[in-house]
């Protein structure tokens, strides 16, 4: 189980377990979410993946982590609710499966403290060079982003339905802000990044042996660490709206926003899973029995909970002259959610999957982490254990009472520019 | 029941062949919260032209069919087989590859119950000319969607650059016009013979009893009759060793360009270890040229050829094998270039000995991390098995490989009429 320390300017983590042949370290780094720094958080990780200062080019730090038998760096940003996380990663073979290796734990440790703390730096800022290339790296991935039409849909609904709030940012950033951001700039916001962000450390794996702790303290040490701040809900009451755009696609997308303002910590969580399930989450949940199966009018059909800001998305890839019979069909499914149109069966079945799934995660070190950093977010005390046994006990009433909070706030259609109306 | 105890990765796997020749492995890890099982038969998209079971002469059956078989398994008579793992808790799924279909789920409870399901609904098939009409509907809506995909265009158009006969060349699910042809006759053709349990592998990994399991297993298969086994006549074309084509255009709206390098192979080896180290010095040099930490990786980079979308993978299978090289790029023929002139210097490119080492220790490494993985552990054991190898043997290969060994091998391996390239872009 989790064992929490508080250790100066940082929260450690620590996942003993024996499930996995590898130990995983992860530095998560954390702030509000805001216009000013996205964009820069976006081109950290590119950046810092560029070398440090005793391994001055990426190919030099790459054969450096080749040589710890091929430990893997993973450095991105990411959004939760409205935080903005950069996290730092490094997955290591555990010394105990490989002979005369006895200090491959504190040899990665050194490389990964060198890869926060001492990037490659020429006059006080990142190199001009490498700044201007790995922004072009950034933007290539902003456009692969909108090449995959799914999760170009998401975001398009995600803007226009939290048009007034932080949560509408794109975690990979913009382009027109790339321009303003110096070498200078960025490293100067970095250096107080990792002065003013609250940090989170975690080490997932068989420590039996190793000396994590007394290791990672040698490396580690920051002024003061950063409490967490509960971010407000800021839910703005429209009128739900429909917006339409085209593309060069054949398949169509019809995503929907709702809000839930149902969080991690509230007593309602385990509902809204429970709710989820049944109407979006598995294969036996309404949409993907109703508009994928019985009708034939998608190749896919399912909802997903986000859970610090309280919402939920409908996603569903239709034939573009299907829109209107499919969006009448993923509305008849909420209503008969919202009049408790499903079985006592469904229910605990949805309940078995909902804690299948929950179990399931943390037989990964990733999903460890971020299972856990899930509470460090949302200031919880609920531990996983107390969350599935809350899953347990959800009732039809609570179901039904969460189906009826749910509201609907944005359909959005991703369609083919061969369905255009006719503008002549 | 044989059980086999792998020192290096403290792991063991149960292993026996049924009567019916259905061979079942079991890999107990008990600090898991979750079991993962896996019913593979060595049969996928590339298995057209075979004798059915109990006929004399060969036919050939509609593109896409394995693909359609594994979608209409879940659906019986009177319900779809998914419910049924929904019921228990468990997620089912499946997938049809080049070579190999297979049927899993995964459980954190109810493991028997949900085993029984899966071995009994893949061995009762039930198909209706009404229902098989409905698949061809949502089977279509998937090709459309992999249709859309710039990535699946571009990773499939290499192989039809590469490939002019043999069957890997066309398209997993097949076309929205050969599925249409696919009738419920041609389906239990197929089904009776490739779905013989002495073509399957089950394999079981997870929070499991392995003694309890197997008895389950060998008693569910004693309740069903199957008919002798018997080897399946297969047939493949003969397939030319240079390329179909030397260049592939394909023009669909992307916003970035692709630039994929193919490269074919010409000898499989039939032997295991040799197929094997073959497998591994591929990834090796592969790795040594294309990897971020990669010679080639780092001039395309520099130059500005590349994104984060590059990407480099192999595969060998019995009756054929490639490996493709490439991804988004502003200038594309550039980056084909590049890459094609680096495949065919590699003879004079030395690689040293201290490198060769060092990468030797990534794939260690790489190995215990993909470990942590039921899902992959059962999907590579089962993968190899059915090419007689034992994966986990494998390591020690890997171990053992030498310098020489590699040297050896590059001399032999890249011919320049046995690589392709194929392009995507906008008009």
């Amino acid at each position: 189980m989790e064992k929490r320390i508080k250790k100066q300017g940082y929260d450690l983590h620590l996942l003993p377990t024996k499930k996995f042949k590898t130990i995983n370290l992860s530095f998560k780094f954390v702030t509000n979410l805001t216009r000013d720094k996205v964009t820069k958080r976006a081109l950290l990780p590119y950046l810092l993946q560029q070398g440090t200062k005793n391994y001055p080019t990426a190919i030099q730090l790459r054969q450096k982590l080749d040589e710890l038998y091929g430990a893997v760096l993973h450095i991105d940003s990411s959004k939760k609710g409205e935080h903005n996380i950069l996290t730092v990663r490094l997955e290591l073979a555990n010394q105990r499966y490989i002979k005369n290796q006895e200090n491959l734990l504190e040899e990665a440790l050194t490389l990964l403290e060198e890869i926060v703390y001492q990037p490659k730096v020429v006059d006080e800022a990142f190199d001009p060079k490498l700044v201007e290339r790995e922004k072009q790296t950034l933007k290539n991935k902003m456009i692969a982003l909108t090449e995959d039409k799914m999760s170009f849909a998401n975001t398009r609904l995600i803007e226009e339905m939290c048009e007034q709030e932080p949560y509408q940012l794109r975690v990979h950033g913009y382009e027109e802000d790339l321009d303003g951001i110096t070498p200078r700039i960025l490293y100067d916001y970095y250096q107080q990044m990792l002065q003013e962000d609250r940090l989170d450390v975690f080490v997932v794996g068989d420590m039996d042996g190793l000396d994590v702790e007394p290791i990672l303290e040698k490396f580690l040490k920051r002024k003061q660490q950063v409490e967490m701040k509960k971010t407000s809900i800021n839910v703005v009451n429209k009128e739900e709206a429909t917006l339409i755009e085209y593309d060069q696609i054949q398949q169509a997308k019809l995503h929907l926003g709702y809000r839930t303002n149902i969080t991690y910590d509230d007593n309602d969580y385990a509902t809204l899973h429970v709710f989820n399930g049944l109407f979006g989450g598995f294969p036996n949940s309404k949409l993907f029995l109703n508009v994928r199966e019985k009708h034939s009018l998608a190749y896919y059909a399912a909802s997903r909970i986000e859970s610090h800001k309280g919402l939920l998305f409908v996603f569903s890839g239709i034939a573009p002259d299907q829109y209107e019979k499919a969006r009448e069909i993923i509305l008849e499914q909420m209503e008969q959610m919202r009049k408790g149109d499903f079985s006592d069966d469904q229910i605990a079945e949805t309940k078995e999957m909902t804690i299948n799934q929950l179990r399931e995660t943390l037989d990964n070190p990733q999903g460890m982490i971020e299972l856990t950093y899930q509470r460090v977010l949302a200031q919880s005390n609920k531990t996983i254990t107390e969350l599935i046994e809350q899953v347990q006990s959800v009732t039809r009433d609570q179901i039904v009472k969460v189906a009826n909070q749910v509201q609907l706030d944005k359909i959005y259609l991703l369609t083919s520019e061969g369905a255009k109306p006719d503008e002549k | 029941m044989k059980n086999k105890y792998y020192d290096q990765i403290d792991e063991t796997i149960y292993t026996e062949v049924l009567e019916n020749g259905l061979k079942v492995c079991i890999l107990p890890k008990t600090e898991m919260a979750k079991t993962f099982a896996i019913f593979t038969t060595n049969y996928g998209s590339i298995d057209q032209s075979f004798v059915p079971i109990d006929q004399k002469d060969l036919i050939t059956v509609p593109d896409g069919i394995a693909h359609f078989l594994e979608h209409k398994l879940f659906e019986k008579e009177d319900r779809d087989v998914f419910q049924d793992f929904s019921k228990l808790g468990a997620s089912a799924n499946a997938f049809t590859s080049f070579t190999k279909t297979a049927y899993l789920f995964s459980a954190t409870s109810r493991v028997k119950e949900n085993l029984g399901i899966l071995v009994d609904f893949v061995q009762d098939p039930y198909f209706s000319e009404q229902s098989v009409e409905k698949e061809k509907g949502i089977i279509a809506q998937e090709i459309k969607m992999y249709d859309d995909q710039p990535d699946w265009r571009a990773f499939f158009g290499t192989i039809k650059s590469m490939y002019k006969e043999h069957p890997v060349q066309i398209d997993i699910a097949g076309t929205v016009d050969s599925i249409e042809k696919i009738t419920k006759e041609d389906l239990y053709t197929c089904y009776h013979t490739f779905y013989h349990p002495n073509n399957m592998i089950l394999f079981i990994a997870g929070n499991v009893e392995p003694e309890e399991i197997m008895q389950q297993i060998k008693d569910n298969q004693t309740q069903k009759s199957f008919k002798e086994p018997e080897p399946i006549t297969r047939k493949f074309p003969d397939e030319q060793e240079e390329v179909a084509e030397q260049e592939l255009r394909i023009t669909m709206p992307v916003q970035v360009p692709k630039a994929l390098v193919g490269l074919k192979e010409k000898e499989i080896p039939t032997d295991p270890k040799i197929f094997m180290e073959k497998e591994w010095l591929m990834d090796i040099i592969m790795d040594y040229l294309f990897s971020k930490s990669g010679i080639v990786y780092e001039k395309l980079y520099e130059e500005g050829l590349i994104d984060q979308s590059f990407s480099y993978e192999s595969h060998l299978e019995r009756n054929f094998g490639f490996s493709i090289i490439g991804g988004n790029s502003h200038k594309p023929e550039r980056l084909a270039q590049v890459v094609k002139e680096e495949l065919l210097n590699i003879k004079n490119q030395k690689m040293d000995d201290i490198t060769f080492e060092r990468i030797k220790r990534k794939k260690h490494g790489q190995l215990l991390r993909a470990l942590n993985s039921l899902e992959f552990v059962a999907n590579q054991y089962t993968h190899y098995q059915m090419l007689g190898i034992d994966f986990f043997d494998s390591i020690e290969w890997l171990e053992a490989l030498t310098y020489q060994d590699l040297d050896k091998f590059i001399q032999k391996w890249i011919d320049e009429k046995r690589i392709s390239i194929c392009f995507v872009g906008a008009k």
